[in-house]
């Protein structure tokens, strides 16, 4: 399967302490791709590592282009990496809290719009255009995340797992090939969980977005995936399909324990 | 001036400078300590720190005028003005953090930032208002000391008054964070504030603490630097409270120890600039080592790097 | 009961408080003190007062419900409402309001057409600023010294070069956002606080430049002899080119609203936001920060400068004393009490603030004692300002059944 993201030997240190090690992982066009691992794993940092918001130590980080082109992310500024077609949803959520639901949606368009302060100021008919394209992407996104209905609440007003939702618009708006979901799945109700399961299906089926998730929703991550990845101190100890990490015996001790899934 | 000369004159004019900067920074030092204490707790700017400084040197005066005029024997006024700035200043601290930023805990980064701005203002006009907007006379309260008659060209009896009791308080304060269980519940706050909470450590009551110290160490500043000037005014305290604000950065901000260097280092610093260049560009030179460090180095010669997390 | 006892409390304490600074009077000259009563009493009575009032505030604050009831409350979030949804009703608020600002110095006196003119000079300035601390929520405590930079390169190009009022306000501005940019640049990557004090040292570095520099700006005394701004050569006496000088604030500031209006509801505009609200975020969602922030420090000190240049032509005479902290955080009062990001509510404010000690003369004294108040409680109980919730009215195709879906 064509890759489009590949990690290659990936490791980050912090002062002494070593939060990724020689991480290695990729996620091929279209797939779902599920990381998990206890708590301090480091499984956000290695989000954070991707999308450039940390500069990793060592390793690779490339990113495959809509033409099979092979970009290095290393080094990149985050708003560059996501230019390129990678996304990504916060474990802590972090919406722009005092702007409504279209205009958080809407900040993702950003970077695949071009009006500058003099359109702005002159407002003529092609920054006008532009706009409304921009307006309408977002609503129909919201549609697609079943939010069109708050389009006009500020983002704060939402309940916690509408927020998540609407995190997921809002990383969809800035047209990604490769999405990263930060626990998708925290704080929400089952009913909830199994709608965003739907969903995670449905963006994946209709746009062919890649997605790698961090999840500790066990249900939904061996429903969802198609193949997981397992971390414990920054290293990846098993990978394999659903069915093989439920009885590689490592990931077993290692994480899940007292057997449920 | 002939700076190639390194005979009488130009060494004497060096140690001059030198035991200048020393007066000027252990001041620094005393108010820059409030800034990191405070900073180093809260990860607040207390930007009306400069005038709780203020409001010490002008309480001082007037408790030390009022004494005067009741005929309080002279040997004993400059320590009971200086006991009752201590005072009412710590007061005043703990006031200023009930009224301003307490309420203001977890709001946005920037409301209780502008909320001290505001305050500094506030108390500024707030002087300016009570007493006069001109600068007032500070009377000489010092008894003569005639142990420095030999090294009177260095240092006078302000200048020795200085260094004494910054260096006195500086070490009780470094002995009291080390040893005292007050201290300690301090530093593990500043270390990390949840965790103190979970150790039954009351941070409302430590971060009133710190307010107190801080704003004491700032108004035994503002009485020595009352006595050493000779005059006083309402708004002596803004430029001192960035100067302050300078050295507890350069040092290394939240560093108590950063905090004394750094007041050392920058008036020393000033103290030669003016006797080698100009004293035109005294303060000039203290923005600019501000905002050179802050730019180039925000965590200061001895603070320690902080990775913000995501 | 136990409030009052509280508020007793307080009092006493206050007055404890107080006592040194507010309650001596030394006569040094006389030798003698005088203990001031008066005023302790009274401002226990105050702070009696006061700590009611603060109590039933945070009562309510905790209790979930607005201290202020704005814009909804004394029947303003009716008229609001009715501007907002009847256009011909708005359209004719504002001929009223454009009518009045326009007869203004035909009505006034010239100490009023004046005193409006400052007043107007301050909406630009705290417009200006609203971008940058209000929409990018980058907080500039020196924000004043590019009205001074605007304010000095009239004063120097005409001294030195002979250059007019209309050669040096596009030069002005533009000098001021080079400087904008030359503070943007290495501040970049500093956090909120941090950038305030930085600004705060560049504001302080300008005032003592031009205070310093004495052979070329001429120092303390500064620059005298500014020419009012001509009008085709036609000369003009004093009063005559006050209300011409007021005629073309007026022009500006309408100006300054529509462009920044437009500006606040633009892409621009919203990654602005967007910034303020969280800047992890917005980088990691593909806002280019780098852009965004050095865009706002441009626009926002470009304000300053034309500002800088018209207030050097109207008062004639410039020198660093204008050119203050103080001067800097009344314009940021200004937009703390308008509302981060508001422009009818900045509009408001910046009126309030400079008329009001106009002509309240009680009040001018206490000045700058209220603006810092004005901080502080606006913190407290109403961060987001007296008017907020200006929120824009999106076309949505797919709602409106224009365009279809897309």
């Amino acid at each position: 399967m064509n890759p489009v993201l590949e990690v290659v030997d990936l490791s980050q240190n912090f002062g002494g302490l070593r939060a990724l090690n020689e991480l290695s992982l990729s996620v091929g066009k279209g797939e779902i791709v599920a990381l998990i691992g206890p708590n301090g794993a480091g499984k956000t940092t290695f989000f954070n590592c991707v999308t450039g918001i940390y500069t990793p130590t060592e390793g690779q980080v490339f990113l495959h282009g809509a033409k099979g082109e092979k970009l290095l992310l290393n080094g990149r500024k985050p708003h560059v990496i996501t230019s390129l077609g990678m996304a990504r949803t916060f474990q802590n959520i972090r919406l722009f809290n005092e702007m409504t639901v279209l205009e958080n949606v809407m900040i993702g368009r950003n970077c695949r719009t071009r009006a500058g302060i003099l359109g702005a100021i002159l407002r003529d008919a092609k920054t006008r255009a532009e706009e409304q394209e921009s307006i309408d992407v977002s609503y129909s996104l919201l549609e697609l995340v079943k939010l069109q209905d708050f389009w006009n609440e500020t983002a704060n007003n939402l309940p916690y797992g509408a927020q998540r939702r609407l995190e997921i618009a809002r990383a969809l708006a800035t047209e990604p090939r490769m999405l990263l979901l930060d626990e998708p799945a925290a704080g929400m109700n089952p009913q909830e969980t199994n709608e965003l399961k739907d969903l995670v299906f449905y963006i994946r089926d209709n746009s062919q977005i890649s997605i790698l998730l961090i999840e500790h929703d066990m249900g939904m991550v061996m429903a969802l995936s198609d193949r997981i990845y397992v971390m414990e101190y920054g290293s990846c100890i098993a990978t394999g399909t659903p069915a093989e990490i439920r009885s590689n015996p490592r990931v077993i001790k290692a994480y899940l324990g007292e057997g449920d899934a | 001036m002939s700076a190639c000369v390194w005979g009488g004159m130009d060494i004497q004019f060096f140690i001059e400078l030198f035991f200048g900067g020393l007066t000027r920074g252990s001041i620094y030092a005393l108010i820059a300590l409030g800034y990191t204490l405070v900073y180093g707790i809260i990860g607040l700017i207390n930007f009306a720190h400069g005038e709780v400084y203020m409001l010490g040197a002008f309480t001082a005066l007037l408790v030390a005028g009022v004494l005067g005029v009741y005929g309080f024997p002279a040997g004993g006024i400059l320590v009971v003005a200086a006991l009752a700035a201590v005072v009412w200043c710590a007061a005043y601290g703990y006031t200023l953090e009930k009224v301003a930023y307490k309420p203001l805990r977890g709001a946005p980064r920037l409301s209780p930032l502008i909320s001290a701005i505001g305050m500094s203002i506030f108390l500024q006009n707030y002087v300016l208002l009570a007493q006069t907007s001109d600068f007032v006379p500070f009377p000489n309260l010092l008894p003569p000391m005639d142990f420095l008659e030999y090294i009177d060209y260095v240092m006078g009896p302000s200048d020795f008054l200085i260094l004494l009791v910054s260096t006195i308080a500086m070490v009780s304060l470094s002995l009291f964070i080390r040893f005292t269980r007050m201290g300690k519940a301090m530093r593990a706050t500043a270390q990390n504030r949840k965790m103190a909470l979970l150790l039954g450590i009351n941070a409302d009551r430590i971060i009133s603490l710190t307010f107190i110290i801080g704003s004491a160490l700032a108004a035994l500043g503002g009485v020595l630097i009352a006595s050493h000037m000779g005059q006083v005014n309402f708004g002596i305290g803004f430029l001192a409270g960035l100067k302050a604000f300078t050295a507890a950065v350069l040092g290394g901000i939240g560093s108590i120890p950063g905090a004394m260097v750094g007041g050392l280092v920058l008036g020393l610093a000033e103290s030669f600039t003016t006797g080698y260049f100009s004293g035109n560009y005294e303060d000039m030179l203290a923005f600019g080592i501000l905002i050179l460090i802050l730019v180039f180095r925000p965590d200061g010669i001895l603070g320690k790097a902080t990775v913000e997390k995501v | 009961m136990q409030r009052m006892l509280r508020a007793a409390f307080a009092a006493l304490w206050f007055m404890i408080l107080t006592l040194p600074v507010l309650g001596i009077s030394l006569n040094t000259v006389e030798h003698s003190v005088v203990w001031r009563w008066d005023r302790i009493l009274g401002l226990g009575a105050g702070i009696f007062a006061l700590a009611m009032l603060w109590d039933w505030c945070f009562a309510r604050k905790a209790a979930g419900r607005p201290v202020l009831p704005l814009p909804g409350g004394f029947g303003l979030g009716f008229a609001l409402e009715a501007l907002r949804s009847r256009p011909g009703l708005r359209r004719c608020a504002l001929a009223v309001l454009a009518v009045v600002m326009l007869l203004m110095p035909v009505a006034g006196s010239f100490y009023q057409t004046n005193i409006m003119i400052s007043a107007l000079l301050y909406v630009m300035l705290a417009l200006g600023l609203n971008i940058v601390v209000g929409l990018a929520g980058q907080l500039v405590l020196g924000y004043v010294a590019f009205y001074a930079i605007g304010a000095y390169a009239y004063g120097l190009l005409n001294q030195f070069l002979g250059w007019g009022f209309w050669a040096c306000l596009p030069v002005g501005g533009l000098l001021a956002v080079l400087f904008g940019f030359g503070l943007g640049f290495p501040v970049l990557r500093l956090r909120g606080d941090y950038l305030a004090i930085v600004t705060l040292g560049f504001g302080e570095i300008v005032r003592l430049t031009l205070q310093n520099w004495t052979s070329v700006t001429g120092g303390p005394r500064g620059i005298s002899d500014i020419p009012r701004p001509g009008l085709f050569g036609v000369s003009m006496d004093i009063a005559a080119s006050t209300t011409y000088i007021y005629y073309l604030v007026l022009v500006a500031v309408v100006i300054t609203i529509v462009v920044i209006s437009r500006l606040k509801n633009s892409r621009v505009g919203l990654a602005l936001q967007a910034l303020r609200e969280d800047e992890i975020a917005c980088e990691a969602m593909g806002v280019d920060i780098t852009r965004v922030k050095l865009s706002a420090f441009a626009l926002g000190s470009c304000w300053a400068g034309f500002a800088g240049v018209i207030f050097a032509a109207k008062t004639t005479y410039i020198n660093p004393s204008s050119f203050t902290f103080m001067e800097s955080a009344m314009i940021l009062s200004m937009v703390v009490l308008g509302g981060m990001g508001s422009i009818v509510g900045v509009v408001i404010a910046a009126f309030i603030l400079i008329l009001a000690p106009e002509y309240l003369r009680a009040f001018s004294d206490y000045r700058m004692l209220l603006f810092g108040a004005i901080m502080v409680v606006m913190m407290l109980f109403r961060p987001q300002g007296l008017i907020s919730g200006e929120r824009r009215r999106y076309h949505i195709s797919a709602l409106h059944g224009q365009g279809g879906r897309p």
